[in-house]
């Protein structure tokens, strides 16, 4: 039963790396799953973990955050802001009994289109292995 | 006082320097040709993977360059492109440029590469952007990023062209929806009118195969630095992985061999190339971060780090990489037939001879001159150099031997990027200086209609949907994306495109806004990183707001990553839809924020450097103040009396003084103390404390040009001996006669205080001025004995030719090594100096006269107090800290202030001159307009909700925000506020405010959750 599952994937994608680098994967035609839901944000460091939350309160199954590699951000430090508000929220969900696994923060620069379909394509394995979120369960 | 000056500039080679001089002009008022004779712009750095010594993505950096070069509306590409002839005179140039036949209609060709993928030959031909390590169709584009995204049919590989026929059917003509390719195109001449010329047309690389010796060509595993940078790259032939191109194995233990065709008199080079070292340290440290198994080993003669945090770089490879580093000479590379692994064969210091086998041998290969130089340089009526690049002075670093003709970049000698873009900004101020009266004439002004207000009107969405050709349209069914368009609240109107970004579209959209009172717009095609402006553009010729826009990228992230799926495609894309949906109904518009300017400049600093600066800003026609602590103007280079090559700097200092202090535009203020700074770009207020007097002055731009100063050695005896002196004082009495020639033995130590704990780095100029100095010497007496004590010599660039010259005149050198330095002492009166020999493995003594010391170049004290003051970052060594260290090397990431000379760090007087005009040249961007636009996507507070807690202030990155105390009904309160000139929009402060106070326009907290839960209901 868990087969069929599709999920459904929230990203936050900032706009000068990891949006690039998933620009560029469509650019060299590299196939990833289709689960993947993307918005654009300036820097990774717009991400509001109030965002994620309610993301998964309406029924995401995952939320991906991407953002520049260290020292590349094109705001000097927003990736690192979000890289450690991030790793705090999913301390959070653990207590809160949401696998804090659902949510994951990536470096993708603009040049791996490559590893921008890696990311989601194993991302999207494992929140199917997960499977789907509790909480949109409980709303249906 | 028109004299025929045009306001328009050629510049020829579309690299980053290029592009540099392109963007400076354009932005300073000025019309731009620039030229490139491949179908790209970009450059060799398009090449590159990481750029040292940031290890930042070179791609990366380098992208928003290239889209800012492709859409501003003053630089006119001229790709495929090349120049046939130029006429004409100083300020009045025609030049006969032939345009190439790409064999696709550039108006038509929508990039989408269709064509190549239909190519018969698709797969078969080299790609030269990976150095035919992958294979490309006949049709193509340099790479995936090209500007412009237009395709071009290699003719030298069409089966067409060659041969008339290509099988039953022309496949690629056929695969083109878009109807653009054109077999029956000509190349075609244009002539251009322009005021000035400069040349940025880059470098060859040195073809590795003449050093037979190290076997390109010959051996499979033996690769060009360039070829191992494309490996390493993720967007190379191998995306990324560390492999060996020919049997896809991966290596574990790769060989560096520097100097390959670089300070080679065998091979007609001998200059050193300046970048090698860095490079191959830097792709050591890259290939062992792909894959930690690899054991680097880098061969080299001299390692010459010599520029800003190149040595803390050098350090960290050998030290947290493990990068080997091997001092020798390599005499030969074999290859085991058996395994292609290599055997090399080197010679140590020592003299021992010995081999080691490596899996992958790279050479780090040098740079020549291009090939097309000399035919450019008999068109333009140059002169090159010795060594075939284009001649330039240490004095005046950008001209060329033709007034009005400027060069920059590698395209006059070996550099890096930083060095280019400085230069190729300095060459854009010399080009803006010349043609200064004739700013604003050619540009283009575009007129709009008034803008609608759209307040308190409800929504009304237009919703255009593009097919791409087959590239959105045969994936995902777009006739049912409209449809559902349709069915979302607000769309008041939804149609489909067959290429939403056509010209004739574009009409289509005005005329469609116009009709249908659209209020909304949201396109649905491709990346808004590339056609954001272009739709933003058309919508506000309709009269909307450009930030009345939304963009669905249904093809980059959509369609072209779910081609087997189109279902699925179809689905994502009207999701991709309702979110766009969701957040258009809540987008508003959003003012240009424009600043006034004050059309002056201020510049810190009296030395070479700071009045360069001024100088060139006045040339430009703009005021200047000049402020200088001391009494005097010159700075250092009052104490510099010759150059390596010999010309005189005093009399050169004297004429700048003197065009400084005669300038019209220029405020001198002498003996100045800068009291405080306030403001932002294009309004600063300046209090000057000129001894008893306060003064205020304001400007829009600053320029800081501080300057450095030489250390006082602690060691060698050095104020406890009188005949142990630094080289600017041996130079000084040198120049004023009062040193004796009739000494027998000169010591010369370098690295006295430099690349050491205290200061890590190099001081670049010392090995090039003991030389100088040197050479003096031995010109006044040739029997004089010098021996000069280094670590590694550090000639870069043409300055090794200096090195060789004196190693030819009898100069001995003796390296040293830093644990165990060279020992000055006293005996009997005469001084003594002992040092380890590392050729010879023994202790010398030698019994000089003079011991001359090279002290570490160190920055001012005052460089705390003004970077506290502007807000300034400072590096580790205390040298100021640029915006970005290679496309950025003169701005601070603060708007309008400007940093050049050795305030930067060390460096010599001609990169001194270049920054400075480079300077001038960023600084002009900015106060040759009467206001400034800011970013319109800042964060705003509301006060009301702001409950004053700082936690924004803390996040920001450019102290955009402050808290300030206010009384509002009475009451104390206190609340942030945002600096609207120093807000660069990433929202950082948005996601951090408990209160939701700050909002991010075009990316408001409201907007993205309504996105969000469009998608969860
Ligand atoms: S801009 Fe990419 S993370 Fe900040």
């Amino acid at each position: 039963m868990k087969e069929d599952f599709e999920p459904r994937i929230i990203g936050f994608l900032c706009n000068w790396c990891s949006y690039a680098g998933a620009d560029l994967a469509g650019t060299s035609r590299i196939q990833y799953p289709p689960n993947l839901r993307f918005i654009r944000v300036m820097c990774s460091g717009r991400v509001d973990t109030v965002f994620i939350l309610e993301a998964l309160k309406k029924g995401a199954d995952g939320v991906l955050v991407a953002g520049c590699h260290p020292g590349d951000c094109h705001y000097q430090s927003g990736n690192y802001k979000t890289h450690r508000r991030i790793m705090l929220l999913k301390k959070l969900l653990g207590q809160l009994g949401i696998d804090p696994n659902r949510v994951r923060f990536e470096y993708v620069s603009a040049s791996e289109g490559n590893k921008f379909a890696h990311v989601v394509t194993e991302f999207v394995d494992e929140i199917k292995k997960i499977g789907p979120n509790p909480l949109k369960e409980k709303k249906k | 006082m028109s004299d025929n000056k045009v306001g328009a500039v050629l510049v020829i080679g579309g690299g980053i320097g290029g592009m540099q001089s392109a963007l400076d002009l354009a932005d300073s008022g000025f019309k731009v040709y620039l030229l490139e004779e491949k179908p790209s712009i970009g450059g060799v750095m398009a090449q590159l993977d990481k750029t040292f010594p940031t290890n930042d993505c070179s791609m990366c950096i380098m992208a928003p360059k290239l889209v800012d070069a492709a859409r501003n509306k003053n630089i006119n590409l001229l790709t495929y492109s090349e120049v046939i002839d130029v006429k004409g005179y100083v300020g009045n140039f025609k030049v006969k440029v032939r345009k190439k036949p790409r064999y696709i209609d550039e108006q038509k060709c929508i990039g989408c590469g269709n064509c190549a993928s239909a190519c018969r030959l698709k797969g078969r031909i080299p790609d030269e952007f990976n150095l035919g390590l992958s294979k490309r169709a006949v049709p193509y584009i340099p790479f995936p990023q090209a500007v412009p995204l237009i395709y071009t049919i290699d003719p030298d590989h069409c089966l067409y062209i060659q041969k008339g026929k290509c099988g039953d059917k022309l496949l690629c003509k056929e695969a083109c929806t878009a109807d653009a390719i054109n077999y029956e195109m000509m190349e075609k001449e244009i002539e251009l009118d322009v005021g000035a010329i400069i040349l940025a047309a880059g470098y060859d690389k040195f073809e590795a195969g003449i050093k037979s010796e190290y076997g390109y060509g010959r051996y499979k595993n033996v690769l060009t630095s360039i070829e191992f940078e494309r490996i390493l790259s993720a967007s190379g032939p191998f995306e990324g992985h560390v492999v060996r191109p020919f049997d896809e194995k991966e290596p574990k233990k790769i060989a560096w061999i520097q100097c390959v065709g670089s300070r080679d008199k065998g091979c007609g080079n001998n200059y050193c190339s300046s970048v090698c070292c860095t490079y191959a340290i830097k792709e050591a440290v890259i290939a062992k971060e792909h894959l930690s198994s690899i054991e680097p080993t880098i061969f080299y003669m001299d390692m010459r780090t010599y520029g800003k945090g190149f040595d803390a770089y050098y350090e960290r490879a050998k030290d947290e990489y493990g990068v080997r580093f091997v001092r020798c000479r390599v005499s030969e590379v074999q290859e085991d037939p058996g395994t292609n692994n290599l055997r090399i064969r080197y010679e140590t210091e020592d003299g021992e001879l010995k081999e080691e086998e490596f899996d992958m041998v790279v050479l780090s290969v040098g740079f020549e001159p291009t090939e097309g130089v000399k035919e450019l340089a008999e068109k333009l009526r140059i002169k090159l150099n010795d060594y075939g690049f284009c001649e330039t002075s240490e004095l005046s670093p950008v001209d060329t031997t033709q007034p009005g003709i400027y060069a920059c970049g590698a395209f006059s000698g070996p550099k890096d990027i930083p060095e280019t873009v400085m230069q190729a900004s300095g060459a854009a101020a010399k080009a803006s200086g010349l043609i200064s009266s004739e700013r604003n004439t050619l540009v283009e002004k575009k007129e709009y209609p008034p803008e609608i207000d759209v307040s308190g009107q409800e929504p009304r969405i237009g919703v255009f949907i593009c097919h791409c050709g087959i590239n959105i349209g045969g994936y995902v069914n777009v006739p049912s994306v409209v449809e559902y368009a349709k069915s979302l609240p607000n769309v008041a109107y939804a149609e489909e495109n067959l290429y939403t970004c056509s010209q004739d579209t574009q009409k289509k959209i005005v005329e469609t806004i116009k009709e249908q009172q659209l209020n909304r717009v949201i396109v649905a095609s491709c990346t808004p990183r590339t056609h954001e402006p272009l739709f933003q553009e058309t919508i506000r010729e309709a009269g909307l707001n450009p930030h009345l826009f939304e963009m669905a990228n249904i093809r980059d992230q959509c369609s072209w990553v779910h081609m087997k799926e189109p279902e699925k495609a179809t689905e994502k894309a009207k999701d991709l839809m309702k979110m766009a949906v969701a957040k258009a109904r809540l987008i508003e518009p959003l003012p240009t924020i424009s600043l006034d300017v004050i059309q002056k400049g201020l510049v810190i600093g009296g030395g070479l450097a700071g009045m360069i600066s001024a100088l060139a800003i006045a040339e430009q026609g703009y005021e200047v103040y000049l402020i200088e602590k001391e009494k005097t103007l010159g700075g250092n280079l009052r104490n510099i009396y010759y150059t390596l090559e010999n010309e005189s700097t005093q009399s050169y200092l004297e004429s700048i003084i003197k065009k400084v202090e005669n300038n019209p535009y220029i405020k001198i203020y002498k003996n100045a103390q800068i009291e405080k700074i306030e403001g932002y770009v294009g309004n600063y207020k300046t209090t000057l404390k000129n001894s008893s007097v306060k003064l205020e002055l304001q400007h829009g731009i600053i320029v800081v040009a501080t300057g450095a100063q030489e250390s006082i050695p602690k060691e060698y005896l050095y104020g406890k001996d009188e005949r142990v002196i630094t080289q600017l004082e041996l130079e000084k009495r040198i120049a004023n006669n009062s040193f004796s020639f009739n000494h027998e033995t000169i010591v010369m130590i370098q690295c006295v205080g430099s690349r050491d704990d205290e200061h890590p780095y190099c001081s670049r100029v010392c090995c090039s001025d003991a030389i100088k100095n040197a050479l003096k010497l031995k010109e006044k007496n040739p029997r004089v004995e010098i021996f000069i004590l280094y670590r590694d010599m550090r000639t870069y660039g043409f300055r090794e030719v200096f090195y060789e010259k004196a190693r030819e005149k009898g100069i001995i050198f003796i390296r040293y090594d830093i644990e165990d330095k060279p020992i000055v002492q006293k005996n009997n009166g005469g001084l003594e100096v002992l040092v380890k020999d590392l050729i010879l493995q023994e202790k010398l003594l030698i019994n000089p006269d003079f011991v001359v010391l090279s002290p570490a170049i160190v920055p001012r004290k005052e460089n705390f107090e003004l970077s506290k003051q502007l807000k300034l970052p400072l590096n580790e060594d205390d040298f100021f800290l640029e915006a970005h260290v290679k496309l950025r090397p003169v701005d601070f990431a603060t708007d309008g202030i400007f940093l050049a000379g050795m305030a930067h760090s060390p460096k010599s007087i001609d990169e001194s001159i270049s920054q400075a005009y480079a300077a001038a040249s960023r600084a002009c961007t900015i106060i040759s307009k009467k206001e400034y636009i800011a970013e319109a996507i800042i964060a705003a507070v509301n006060e009301d909700l702001c409950s004053g807690c700082g936690v924004c202030v803390s996040v920001c990155p450019y102290d955009a925000i402050e808290l300030v105390t206010e009384t509002k009904d009475g009451n104390e309160i206190r609340i942030s506020k945002i600096t609207e000139a120093f807000c660069k929009g990433c929202g950082s402060c948005a996601a951090v405010c408990p209160s939701g106070a700050i909002q991010h326009n075009g990316f408001t907290t409201g907007q993205i959750l309504a996105m969000i839960d469009a998608l969860g209901g």
